[in-house]
């Protein structure tokens, strides 16, 4: 078992639920509101240092009673030891969890990925949007239990759906736009940009 | 009048005989131009792609039968070659690409995904590009080995030479999509995508 559990369950009390090893990983359960402070401890407490956000998935089980789970596996890349944070959510209620795109950008497309597939929300995310399927994708969520194998409408349906979708409509001007590195940009280049100075080959006039 | 007449006992023959000589003749010409100088179009999705690029390369050498230049734009491309499955996602990208390329025009669907479907009968594959773009070669295999599509140009060769510029039926027009957005009739679509093989034992609705 990894010693983080104990450490977690020492600083977060009650919000850690019951912990438990498969195939040599711990798996932890961790409350759906304490989720965030606890990946932020975990990165960020100098004797664990999980700074490498690995996957994000989710999880329906066949047997109805049991929750939906989303799984968050994290890794030390320093210290080599995995940990897989999980967190159970009632298919009856809302399927809203935080987004943890604020403590790692690589979450970006792993939580819009769970959402594509599984239909779980997350609170924050700075652009939820389908991913795999298009946009207009009217079925539903492929990897839910209830999804029938091979889609909600006949196949003439699906292929006049997708003949009209627009590819592309995908992109956002956002994503194409480079305007938002400017911030990111150095001084020196900002200056030149601003003077419109364009660039030169060396050994050209 | 006379001078048809005249022309009849001349050739010993019909007078649409000479007509359709000549017109054989341009067919021949024309035919055998396209034939022999096929440009493809590659849309490789998956691993059909690499028994393409196989047949491409200099072992099997595709070049031999006119098709030395790939075309990697669709306005200077004769064939388009499906190699892989289409999940729906691509279907309008194809149907564009389809769309762009200039007459005449053929349509290669390589492999089994591209034909049928394949063994992705789900929800995000298209069951055969036959229900998005006309095609004319069907070349069945997981994937093909390159002396397949060889053979499935060869067979699309013989095609090209029997078509004919001045017989409405052996001639190539246009296929755009109908007011429905589709290239077939619903029911059309839904019995070509029906499920077969091991599929049939799954059902619709989980």
């Amino acid at each position: 078992m990894n010693p983080s559990v104990d450490a977690l369950r020492a600083t977060f009390g009650s919000a850690i639920g019951r912990a438990l090893e498969s195939c040599g990983d711990t798996i932890v359960y961790v409350r759906r509101d304490a989720l965030l402070q606890v990946l932020a401890w975990l990165r960020d407490t100098p004797d664990q240092r999980y700074d490498y956000l690995v996957d994000i998935t989710a999880v329906e089980y066949r047997d109805r009673e049991r929750p939906l789970e989303v799984v968050y596996s994290v890794r030390s890349l320093e210290r080599r030891v995995d940990l897989r944070v999980k967190v159970e959510l009632d298919a009856e209620a809302d399927l809203v969890v935080d987004s943890v795109v604020p403590l790692w950008r690589g979450a970006d497309w792993l939580e819009r990925e769970t959402f594509d597939m599984f239909g779980i929300s997350f609170r924050g995310h700075p652009d939820l949007r389908r991913i795999l399927m298009w946009e207009t994708y009217a079925e539903g969520y492929p990897l839910r239990k209830d999804f029938p194998l091979r889609g909600r409408f006949s196949r003439a349906e699906q292929v006049r759906q997708a003949l009209a979708a627009n590819p592309e409509a995908h992109y956002s001007m956002e994503e194409l736009s480079i305007a938002e590195a400017y911030g990111e940009l150095s001084p020196e280049m900002k200056e030149r940009l601003r003077r419109g100075e364009r660039g030169k080959l060396a050994g050209s006039e | 009048m006379k001078h048809v007449m005249e022309t009849k006992e001349v050739a010993g023959q019909n007078p649409n005989y000479l007509l359709a000589k000549v017109q054989n003749l341009v067919d021949w010409a024309v035919n055998s131009s396209r034939a022999n100088s096929l440009w493809p179009m590659p849309f490789g999705t998956a691993c059909c792609a690499i028994e393409f690029m196989a047949t491409a390369a200099s072992r099997f050498d595709f070049a031999r039968f006119g098709m030395e230049r790939q075309a990697y734009s669709p306005r200077q491309a004769d064939v388009l070659i499906c190699a892989g499955r289409l999940p729906f996602k691509l279907a309008p990208v194809i149907r564009r690409i389809y769309d762009q390329m200039p007459q005449p025009k053929w349509v290669i669907s390589m492999g089994a995904c591209a034909s049928t479907g394949g063994i992705f009968d789900n929800y995000a594959m298209v069951q055969g590009i036959d229900t998005i773009v006309p095609v004319d070669v069907y070349v069945p295999g997981c994937p093909p080995r390159p002396e397949g599509l060889l053979y499935g140009i060869l067979l699309l060769h013989k095609k090209i030479k029997g078509e004919s510029l001045f017989d409405q039926v052996r001639r190539r027009d246009e296929q755009p999509l109908d007011e429905r957005g589709l290239r077939l009739p619903p029911e059309t679509i839904d019995e070509i995508s029906e499920p077969f093989g091991n599929s049939v034992h799954q059902f619709r609705s989980a």
